[in-house]
């Protein structure tokens, strides 16, 4: 039997949101975006207003504002979205136990399981999930209703505001096939630009090549794009909760302004690391893994990842991972925007370690206690109270509280 | 005041009875002029969005004087939306 899964996307979440509270600004365009004085200058949601001027989310509120100059801004609250976020899920949970979420506004379901239960089909599921958040919610959602995830997703993205569209096994080939091959999930911009040198554009021409060539171009990920282009993606949506396992921790921060040289880097990192490497403590794991993002003033950006010789929660040594992947990576021929470290691979904070007969783990104990110490310390008299000398060097850079400041981003699909 | 500043929203005093139930009923609130009304019965009681005053919360639909009213309960705070400005 063929599964109902649903994908569900909250219209324009946060800009919806903010305009729930403030109906003097429903009929103006609205942009929610970070805090221009701190040059956190880029469009995280906008709302239908703002999207007839052209306005497109991720572009610099700058940009923004030369489409529209009546434009408002408003500063994103986060503790407000998580709220609403929250809240729809709730309602997702009176169908199905079975939802997965996909950063705050996206949702999975599984509702194979319990339309008997309910006794409506998929569509009639989706409308009244719907018309709920509509009404007890007043923000609105797109949902795809289709037999996997993937199909599922792109559905959601078809119809916008409050509506539902349902991808069969009927109506695939003449609905999904000619849409564009960027529209599937996970072809981004690399993928996309060389399948089309290949001259597959729709998803219905990845569909129809063979798997052999798919896979001679991109490896193994060439038979998962052929797969989902077919509509055969059996992964399953995981079940509520299970998404609450932490796969890495990291933080990033867009400088208060733009970074020159090498030393900004390392006061900059340093403040990241130490936030990471303290959260990863709160959480009792270690990271196996250390991988940075750079981004520069043209706003091109790369990431890097290595593999630490053992699984560390000490800054320094996250540290000095992410200053080898820096200097590996980075020619310096612009300034630095913005800077993220992340700890993955995540083991248990206990997990037995083969040291070498040249090394000293009475030393690495001894610096793991004293960063605990520094925690205790901050946790009673702020994250800023005691700090490494290095971030004070430059006080505008150094006065980051990435801690305090960290925000959750959504993980990935697999 | 509404944080937001919006002119629909009014925050009002609500007199309300918890039940041995667990349920929770307003008796009665005072409306911005300070006068108290009496809400005669509650006839509805769900999850809703306001449209016009803006925000989130539990509606309770009250008949006050023979009219029909809503009473929002949104994170311990009542408001009540506004008819006209």
């Amino acid at each position: 039997m063929d599964r109902v899964v649903l994908h569900s996307d909250l219209n324009n979440f946060y800009a919806s949101v903010e305009c729930l509270y403030r109906p003097d600004l429903r009929e103006k365009p609205v942009a929610v975006g970070g805090d221009p004085e701190l040059r956190h200058g880029i469009v995280l949601s906008k709302n239908y207003v703002a999207k007839r001027y052209g306005i497109i989310t991720g572009e610099t509120l700058l940009e923004a504002r030369q489409k529209c100059r009546d434009l408002v801004v408003l500063p994103p609250s986060y503790r407000k979205y998580l709220r609403f976020s929250d809240r729809v899920r709730k309602i997702y949970g009176d169908y199905t136990d079975r939802v997965e979420p996909f950063g705050l506004d996206e949702c999975w379901l599984d509702l194979t399981g319990s339309l008997d239960v309910l006794g409506l089909d998929g569509a009639a599921a989706a409308d009244e999930i719907r018309r709920r958040i509509r009404e007890e919610l007043g923000i609105t959602a797109s949902i795809g209703v289709s037999f996997n995830k993937i199909f599922a997703k792109l559905g959601s993205d078809l119809k916008k505001p409050d509506a539902t569209t349902p991808i069969t096994r009927e109506n695939y080939k003449s609905v999904v096939w000619p849409l564009p091959a960027g529209d599937l999930l996970y072809v981004g911009y690399a993928t996309r630009r060389k399948l089309s040198a290949k001259n597959i554009r729709t998803i219905g021409d990845l569909a129809s090549t063979d798997p052999l060539y798919l896979e001679a171009w991109f490896g193994k990920w060439g038979l998962v794009l052929h797969c989902f282009a077919n509509g055969r993606d059996s992964s399953p949506v995981a079940e509520y909760g299970q998404e609450a396992v932490i796969k890495s921790v990291g933080n990033s921060t867009t400088a208060p302004r733009d970074l020159v040289d090498r030393e900004d880097v390392k006061i900059t990192l340093w403040a990241l690391s130490e936030s990471v490497a303290m959260r990863l403590r709160e959480q009792g794991l270690s990271c196996g893994t250390v991988e940075i993002q750079v981004r520069d003033t043209a706003l091109f950006s790369f990431v890097r990842q290595k593999k630490l010789p053992r699984p560390t929660s000490l800054a320094s040594e996250i540290l000095k991972a992410g200053m080898e992947l820096f200097e590996a990576g980075y020619d310096w021929k612009k300034p630095i925007r913005s800077l993220g470290i992340r700890g993955c691979g995540l083991v248990p904070e206990s997990f037995p370690e083969q040291y070498t007969l040249f090394e000293d783990p009475e030393k690495r104990e001894k610096l793991l206690a004293l960063e605990k110490t520094a925690d205790q310390v901050r946790r009673r008299f702020g994250n800023l109270s005691l700090r490494r000398a290095a971030t004070l060097v430059h006080r505008d850079l150094g006065d980051l509280d990435a801690k305090a400041d960290h925000v959750i981003h959504p993980v990935g699909y697999f | 005041m509404d944080p937001d500043g919006n002119p629909y929203k009014v925050y009002v005093n609500v007199c309300a009875e918890f039940n041995a139930d667990g349920s929770l009923v307003p008796l009665s609130f005072v409306w911005e002029d300070g006068t108290r009304y009496t809400i005669d019965r509650v006839t509805d009681v769900r999850l809703a969005a306001s449209l016009k005053a803006g925000g989130i919360g539990m509606r309770y639909t009250c008949r006050v004087r023979g009219r029909l009213t809503y009473l929002f309960l949104d994170d311990n705070r009542w408001f009540m939306e506004r008819k006209g400005v």
